[in-house]
């Protein structure tokens, strides 16, 4: 039975470094090469020892498809491409390969360059790296090999998010990498089509939440916003440059026109320009809305918003300030939060998910001392805010997808163990199919039982489809019968007569020939039609015939009578029939035996 | 299979491919070179005189006769075949889907148009623009008189000669183009489209302009390419991709130049020379223009001539009701641009240089000729304008303004119309005229070194592609030479076309294959007899094992078993192979079975089992067992002889 199995280096039971291995049909697959925000050591990228202990991963993968540019997806690309070595095609969309190594590069700078790491990949490792990419297109269906194909879909997380459907002879598996089910205000909803994989590979982040509607969110969010700014207190955003950002910048920005606001909004890192340029650019990955008027007004052009200084930090007055990173922690959006934190006016909002180990995690559980580099602890006074924003489907998104796509198997990653949990139980309930959570390092085998597809010939399929009559008919199965050819690696199935003809066989024919006596006073040819009348009766549905030359045909049995040479009333039957009709031959046979029944006229 | 062929014109095609169950329309194009026996649309009336001919719709001009009414445009034939019969449209450029608003509304047509996402946006534009330019200037008048055939007759060339004439209609509203375009579903390059499960389409970069496709439309063992308008050339769009051409049964071939004999780059040289000795000598410059396509490349190249022509302080004017959105489009499509256009996106910088000519004010561009352009306007000057046949939009108010001056010059660069054709009603002019058609579609060369590598079976193109233009007979290489020959078709030719199909695809599903059993007939040859039940759904077959028969109903009063006739579920096998005489005796002995005689034939052996009374023939390709009154061992005979065959 042939097998899928999938294995989640990252992302099993855990959000963070995703990583999945999958094997399908002989070919192995890596999805998304993350990192982990929590960590500092080795635990911050996969464990690729899992793959090969020694050497390079070429030989062992057939290609590598990243499904966003967050550094959760993409971040241990260049360590695994190029530090631990492979050579073949990394695919992902165009606004990922044009976004993700600028955003690598950024990581590598905070790591190095200020956390002073050593033993890390270098800018010329990233430029390598991406020299590896194939851009793919939505729904185009990339052949990686003979074999392998791969298609994209849309998958609404970020610019350029992507779900991928993989493809080997008949079986497949989809990852979504992140995906949101409900469009927002720059970016649509994720969408695939009923293509019934094996397996579907889905994050699960928020598998416990059912969100309310956005609407009620946002204006949650502007309302805090609003309060903090009035009574004069600074709001700090922090945010991953792309994504939720631009979002957010969106919302804000209309706001502050309709409320006539003059409070600073601010933006940090050098990033924002570039930043908005690629949505400028990429602007048919955003929503309807904004594709549909970006001629008359492109909504990445920002009145209000402008850039961030770090001395601005310490002006008095109210402002508003998006910072890099979303999770706090590392970066602008740390320095920022220290130098706020010990004000109670001052706020912070968290608009997405915080891994485990950072601060933003840490503040959002409630903890209000915080250990600082060099035994220093930070008192939090500021007001801590989380608003889900953060585009990932919710339970009923992911439940929606699955209504969507109609996998047979449900794999979930990319979530914490117990909420999975929950999710597993509802799904296995609501859509009898099994749902699998695989920690880390563990295998999820799913056979498969794929149907052989096979070449009939036009001949005997017409020929079949002519006998059922012209509309199948449910009560009465058409039946086919042939010879299949299994020859080098194709399958042909064709009707026995062609099957013999293309082999260049002879046929052999085998008959039968057997007497069976029988009393009957009457003339021979007499007998032969009270044979005929008689088989008339009982073989209802078969062909049979009387024949000038004094032979009854049964479809092609043939029946003769002779007179005993002693006995004018014994009459000897002749009956000769092929192999082919050795059930019905048989039958005459002893049927004949018993004698024909006196009623006969 | 047929291919029912509705419009004559080579580049601007309708074809209908019926394929299996299917019915596919091959792209939608609008021949508007019946325009040019129309007057032109004037914003400012005229010079042109009246014609005093037997109906007042017609009218003289510079010693030609013009129809003065709303222009018209020459349909697809919409009488050949029932077009609410079609299933899906294939577009495969924004130039050959003008006439969809025709086709999809008030035919009845239902079915679904496939097109990828920059043919859409911009074939949009397009007809906005049309249908504006023709709404600028409405005309109440419909001249039909003229079209009866009698009157028709007696006009003067080239009004007499033009063909199809009822079939001419005045264009679409902008509500029947919405209403078009509303049915188009988008897809990507190499994306594959299931239709009714019968067939699969996929459509390819063409190279020829943003987003431009041929198309794949195949089943599992049938394949026909439609090729139109493609390009080998390295412009602004992705390359095309000539591989997934392989391999076709048929390949309908379409769109190649219009301009076999001239070079596009050399054209552009002369392009850029003409319009740079004009500026010089304070003149200016009328190019006119479709608003998508070659322009974009004219401004690149422009854009890398002014400094070094020292035009840095000409204005370029670009002006269209569309011309915002053209420019601003083809900075968003970096997913169908050529590789060195996207890598710019990653940057990211627009991928088009004509970005930075708007940023520095070197281009400017309007919705019309009035408004801000007019209190703007700086001469000497260069103007981009439409409509290229010089009989609606703007330019034919610059035709006005600067045609009497020899200062000035028109550049043609589009090789949809004939120049002289298109100059008509303004003659006599003094302004220069410059032809340099720009056309990067294939020539001749290029298409057949292109079917020396794709090897199709059979190709399938307009008769025009057949034998050299009219006007140069004796250029032998400006015709397509194949082996075999192609298959030409005309406007309304129904083209049988030559597939043999011999093979389906059906789907054994795994419970029916764990049940088969292969046996080796040759090496490397294995057969199975397959009896199973047949399924066919969406096209789709499917085969499965066959249902138990249903248990006996008890019968109630007699017993009448024998007397039931056999159910046959699945039949017998047909034999083949041999019986060897001496390996057969061994195990009739092992069977019991030894007092056998065996007697020669002239084709094989007698055995007469005397202890059974039983003969059995044994030839080469048959055997006969003649045994009367013992069933038993008959059957146990039949085991032992089917030991020694194959069954197939």
């Amino acid at each position: 039975m042939p097998e899928i199995k999938v294995t989640p280096l990252g992302a099993g039971q855990d959000v963070g470094r995703s990583c999945i291995l999958v094997s399908i049909g002989g070919k192995n697959i890596m999805l998304d090469c993350g990192m982990h925000m929590g960590y500092n050591d080795d635990r911050r990228f996969p464990d690729f020892s899992y793959i090969t202990q020694n050497g390079r991963l070429t030989e062992f993968l057939d290609c590598v498809i990243i499904s966003h540019f967050h550094l959760d997806h993409c971040g241990a690309l260049p360590y695994m491409s190029e530090m631990v070595g492979y050579d073949g095609p990394i695919y992902m969309t165009h606004p990922t390969k044009a976004i993700c190594p600028i955003l690598l590069e950024d990581f590598r700078k905070i790591t190095v360059d200020k956390k002073g790491e050593t033993n890390f990949f270098t800018s010329q490792m990233i430029k390598d790296c991406m020299k590896k990419v194939i851009p793919l297109n939505l729904h185009q269906t990339v052949q990686v090999d003979d074999e392998l194909e791969i298609k994209a879909y849309y998958a609404g997380h970020v610019l350029g998010a992507a779900m991928v459907h993989i493809k080997v002879g008949s079986e497949s598996v989809v990852y979504t990498g992140d995906y949101n089910m409900t469009p927002d205000r720059h970016l649509g909803a994720a969408w695939i089509d009923k293509c019934r994989p094996d397996i579907l590979i889905s994050e699960s982040t928020y598998a416990t939440t059912i969100r309310d509607s956005k609407r009620c969110r946002e204006r949650d969010f502007l309302k805090k916003v609003h309060e903090s700014i009035e009574r004069g207190g600074k709001v700090l955003i922090p945010v991953f440059a792309l994504g939720r950002a631009q979002e957010l910048c969106i919302l804000l920005e209309t706001f502050w026109e309709r409320m006539n606001l003059k409070a600073p909004i601010y933006f940090s890192t050098g990033l924002t320009e570039k930043a908005n340029h690629y949505y400028k650019l990429f602007i048919t990955w955003t929503n309807q809305k904004i594709r549909k008027t970006f001629v008359q007004r492109n909504m990445f052009e920002f009145k209000h918003i402008k850039a961030f200084d770090r001395s601005y930090a310490d002006n008095p007055g109210p402002m508003v300030v998006f910072a890099t990173p979303g999770m706090l922690h590392a970066g602008q959006s740390l320095q920022i939060f220290k130098k706020w934190a010990g004000n109670e006016k001052n706020m912070v909002i968290m608009p997405g998910y915080c891994v485990q180990g950072t601060i933003g995690h840490k503040i959002l559980n409630g903890q209000r001392k915080l250990e600082m580099e060099g035994r220093a602890t930070l008192d939090v006074k500021l007001q801590v805010e989380y608003m889900s924003f953060s585009a990932h489907a919710d339970a009923k998104g992911i439940m929606q997808l699955i209504r969507m796509a109609e996998p047979r198997n449900m794999l979930l990653v990319h979530g914490e163990a117990v909420k999975m949990e929950f999710l597993k139980g509802k799904i296995e309930q609501e859509f009898s199919i099994n749902c699998y959570m695989p920690a880390n390092g563990e295998t999820t085998t799913v056979t498969t039982n794929p149907s052989v597809p096979v070449d009939i010939s036009l001949n005997l399929l017409k020929r079949e489809m002519a006998l059922g009559g012209p509309l199948p008919d449910p009560k009465k199965p058409r039946t086919m019968h042939g010879t299949l050819i299994m020859k080098e690696n194709s399958l042909k199935l064709v009707s026995s007569e062609q099957a013999l003809k293309e082999l260049g066989l002879n046929e052999h024919q085998l008959r039968f020939t057997c007497r069976v006596q029988l009393q009957d006073p009457h003339s021979d040819p007499d007998t032969l039609h009270r044979i005929y009348t008689h088989l008339k009766s009982v073989l209802k549905g078969y062909t049979i015939q009387h024949l000038p030359d004094g032979t009854v045909m049964v479809e092609s049995i043939v029946i003769k009578v002779s007179s005993s040479a002693e006995d004018p009333n014994t009459k000897v039957l002749l009956l000769s029939w092929s192999y082919q009709d050795e059930d019905l031959g048989s039958f005459l046979s002893n049927l004949l035996k018993k004698g024909l029944p006196s009623g006969l006229c | 299979m047929k291919l029912y062929c509705l419009s004559g014109h080579p580049t601007l095609p309708c074809n209908v491919l019926k394929f299996k169950s299917t019915t596919i329309m091959l792209d939608c194009g609008l021949d508007t070179t019946s325009v040019l026996n129309f007057l032109p649309l004037p914003l400012v009336h005229s010079r042109i005189v009246l014609y005093l001919f037997i109906y007042c719709e017609l009218k003289e001009c510079a010693g030609r006769v013009f129809v003065d009414s709303q222009p018209e445009f020459c349909l697809p034939e919409r009488e050949l075949l029932d077009l609410s019969t079609i299933d899906v449209i294939l577009i495969s450029n924004y130039h050959c889907m003008m006439a969809l608003p025709y086709i999809t509304e008030h035919t009845g047509f239902t079915g679904t148009v496939y097109a990828t996402e920059p043919t859409l946006q911009i074939g949009r534009l397009l007809m906005e623009e049309l249908v504006n330019f023709m709404e600028r200037v409405p005309k109440a008048q419909s001249a039909t008189c003229w079209k009866n055939k009698e009157i028709q007759r007696m006009l003067p060339g080239p009004l007499k000669d033009a063909v199809e004439v009822w079939t001419w209609k005045r264009c679409y509203s902008m509500q029947e183009v919405n209403s078009a375009l509303s049915k188009v579903q988008l897809v990507g390059y190499s994306q594959k489209v299931e239709l009714f499960g019968a067939v699969q389409i996929s459509p390819l970069s063409s190279g020829y302009s943003l987003g431009s496709s041929n198309w794949i439309i195949q089943s599992h063992h049938e394949k026909v390419s439609y090729v139109s308008g493609s390009s080998l050339l390295t412009t602004h769009p992705q390359p095309m991709d000539q591989s997934s051409l392989k391999n076709s049964d048929v390949l309908i071939l379409t769109g190649l130049t219009q301009m076999p004999t001239a070079n596009p780059d050399g054209m552009l040289g002369e392009f850029c020379s003409n319009l740079a000795m004009t500026i010089r000598a304070g003149g200016n410059v009328l190019v006119p223009c479709y608003s998508s396509g070659v322009i974009y490349d004219l401004l690149e190249c422009l854009y890398q001539f002014i400094e070094s022509a020292n035009l840095g302080t000409t204005p370029f004017y670009f002006i269209s009701p569309v011309a915002n959105s053209s420019l601003e489009f083809s900075q968003i499509f970096a997913e169908w641009l050529c590789h060195n256009k996207q890598t710019k996106v990653y940057l990211p910088e627009p991928p088009f240089p004509h970005a930075e000519l708007i940023q520095t004010n070197k281009l400017k561009h309007y919705p019309s000729i009035h408004g801000d352009f007019s209190s703007e306007f700086r001469q000497p000057c260069v103007v981009f304008t439409g409509h290229p046949s010089l009989r609606f939009g703007d330019v034919v108010h610059f035709m006005e303004l600067w045609g009497k001056s020899s200062l000035n010059t028109i550049i043609f660069t589009e090789p949809d119309f004939s120049y002289l054709d298109a100059l008509a009603p303004y003659q006599p002019l003094a302004m220069k005229c410059v032809y340099c058609p720009i056309d990067t579609r294939l020539n001749f060369h290029q298409v057949s070194k292109l079917l020396k590598e794709v090897q199709p079976l059979h190709v399938v193109c307009p008769e025009q592609y057949t034998q050299p233009p009219l006007s140069q007979s004796h250029r032998s290489d400006l015709m397509l030479e194949l082996q075999p020959p192609p298959m030409p078709y005309r406007r309304c030719s129904v083209l049988n076309l030559p597939f043999r199909r011999r093979y389906e695809r059906v789907y054994i599903l795994p419970e029916l294959a764990n049940s088969l059993v292969p046996s080796e007939i040759k090496p490397g040859t294995s057969v199975a007899t397959v009896s199973a039940v047949l399924h066919s759904k969406d096209n789709k077959h499917t085969l499965q094992v066959l249902p138990k028969p249903p248990p006996a109903p008890p019968t109630k009063k007699r017993k009448r078993v024998i007397e039931e006739p056999p159910v046959v579920l699945a039949p017998k096998p047909l034999l083949s192979g041999a019986v060897p005489l001496e390996a057969f005796l061994a195990t009739l002995q092992k069977h019991g079975i030894s007092e056998v005689k065996v007697e020669e034939t002239a084709d094989g052996h007698i055995l007469h089992l005397q202890a059974e009374d039983t003969l059995i023939q044994l030839e080469e390709d048959g055997t006969h067992i003649v045994c009367d009154n013992n069933e038993p061992l008959r059957t146990t005979l039949r085991d032992l002889v089917l030991r020694f065959l194959q069954k197939l």
